[in-house]
């Protein structure tokens, strides 16, 4: 058996450890660094079709992330879904009349919001929405419209 | 008739050992509230199950993440996207192999040593001697190595994890030429410290309690003979490994259904 001096100076060193591997998971293999949205503000969107969206998206300006879906729902009366997002408090100067969009990073890759930055004086607020929206794009109803515009083509001569 | 009466047997005998085991880690917890007066009994244990463990820990925690950048890396690089490697081996590691496989290698290399020292206490009559000597041995002997157990756990398993992950970044950034940004920005990207982190961390920590209550309790149960205590260190390695396995499973769908 060690003596108490140094099976301390081991279990001390044995804890250490342990917690700065949980530091490190948390820090720099986790977002703990960059997941929070602190005094962020909350802003809605309807769009027809929100595709395979998902909450905890990524809400982006210009390829930025400044926030992060935080709920889809539907809305009874207009048959749209609703969007709720909260955008990071240091990005508070987003003009009202702004537009969003369902983007799709690479091919097959996790959708997003886009926000396409517009022209007016006021930004938005807590509560807002975003009236101007781009839908997802649905695979099968682009090959359908490819399809339908085919076999509208004139065929050649038999 | 023999043969349902064999089964009534079996179901009487398991549920008695079931109710026993509960009532002794209820006596256990209640037992560990004394300890934090002699907290140094339990130093002792976390350097006996914790640090002596270290060493198997984190040889195969590296191993570990080395195959999962290698596998991941021949799996990843047919669909062209190479540069997730990093969140691959950092989701595996840190939500499934992190704590599942630290509990098992725990249940072989702690858990049984555990097993075997109470059992041969109790063959060798000294759990006896000391209630003799109106000294309880749940709380001077079986308690201090239950916490020790789960105090150990967590932060083996997540030393695991992490050095896995520096494992995976070896082979996936230096062997096999994975651009290092992308491997760490995917990861930061893709593991939630919610869902992920924190998900492992409570698996290791219910692993930490099962394991160490089945090594305490086989070894305090065990028939105090040779035999006795072989069969218990054999039953604690067993069921140890199999509680864990399906714990696991349970978990995993509670934690992910809400998701």
């Amino acid at each position: 058996m060690v003596n108490r001096k140094s099976l301390e100076l081991w279990v001390g060193l044995f804890v250490a450890a342990g917690i700065l591997a949980l530091g490190m998971l948390a820090f720099k293999v986790g977002n703990l660094s960059t997941a929070d949205v602190t005094d962020g503000y909350q802003i809605r969107a309807n769009f027809d079709n929100v595709g395979g969206l998902k909450v905890k998206a990524a809400v982006t300006m210009a390829g930025v992330r400044v926030g992060r879906v935080t709920g889809i729902s539907f809305d009874n009366k207009k048959y749209q879904a609703v969007v709720t997002m909260d955008v990071d408090g240091k990005f508070k100067i987003i003009p009202n009349d702004s537009s969003a969009s369902i983007l799709t990073s690479g091919l097959l890759g996790d959708q997003y919001i886009g926000l396409e930055p517009g022209g007016a004086e006021d930004y938005l607020k807590d509560g807002d929405v975003i009236r101007t929206t781009q839908s997802a794009l649905v695979l099968e109803k682009l090959v359908g419209q490819v399809i339908f515009n085919k076999a509208n083509e004139p065929g050649p001569a038999q | 008739m023999s043969t349902i009466r064999t089964l009534g047997s079996i179901v009487i005998n398991s549920v008695e050992r079931l109710g026993r085991a509960s009532m002794f880690l209820y006596e256990v917890i209640t037992g560990s509230w004394e300890l934090l007066r002699r907290f140094y009994l339990v130093v002792q244990q976390v350097y006996a199950v914790g640090v002596l463990t270290l060493l198997i820990i984190l040889v195969s925690g590296l191993f570990v993440g080395m195959v999962l950048g290698l596998q991941g890396y021949n799996t990843l690089v047919k669909f062209g996207s190479a540069n997730s490697l990093g969140l691959l081996v950092a989701l595996s590691l840190v939500r499934e192999l992190g704590p599942v496989v630290t509990a098992l290698l725990f249940a072989g290399r702690a858990g049984s040593a555990l097993t075997a020292e109470i059992g041969l206490m109790k063959a060798t009559e000294q759990l006896a001697g000391m209630e003799m000597m109106a000294v309880n041995p749940v709380t001077r002997v079986i308690a201090p190595r239950f916490l020790g157990g789960v105090i150990a756990m967590p932060l083996l398993a997540a030393l695991f994890s992490a050095i896995g992950v520096l494992g995976g970044h070896l082979v996936g950034v230096g062997l096999l030429g994975v651009d290092a940004g992308a491997f760490w920005s995917q990861m930061q990207n893709g593991v939630e410290y919610r869902d992920d982190i924190l998900n492992g961390v409570i698996k290791s920590v219910v692993f930490g309690v099962v394991v160490s209550w089945i090594a305490v309790f086989e070894g305090y149960d065990a028939v105090p003979t040779s035999e006795g205590v072989a069969s218990a260190t054999n039953r604690t390695v067993v069921y140890s490994s199999l509680a864990v396995l399906g714990l696991d499973f349970i978990l995993t769908a509670l934690t992910l259904g809400e998701v």
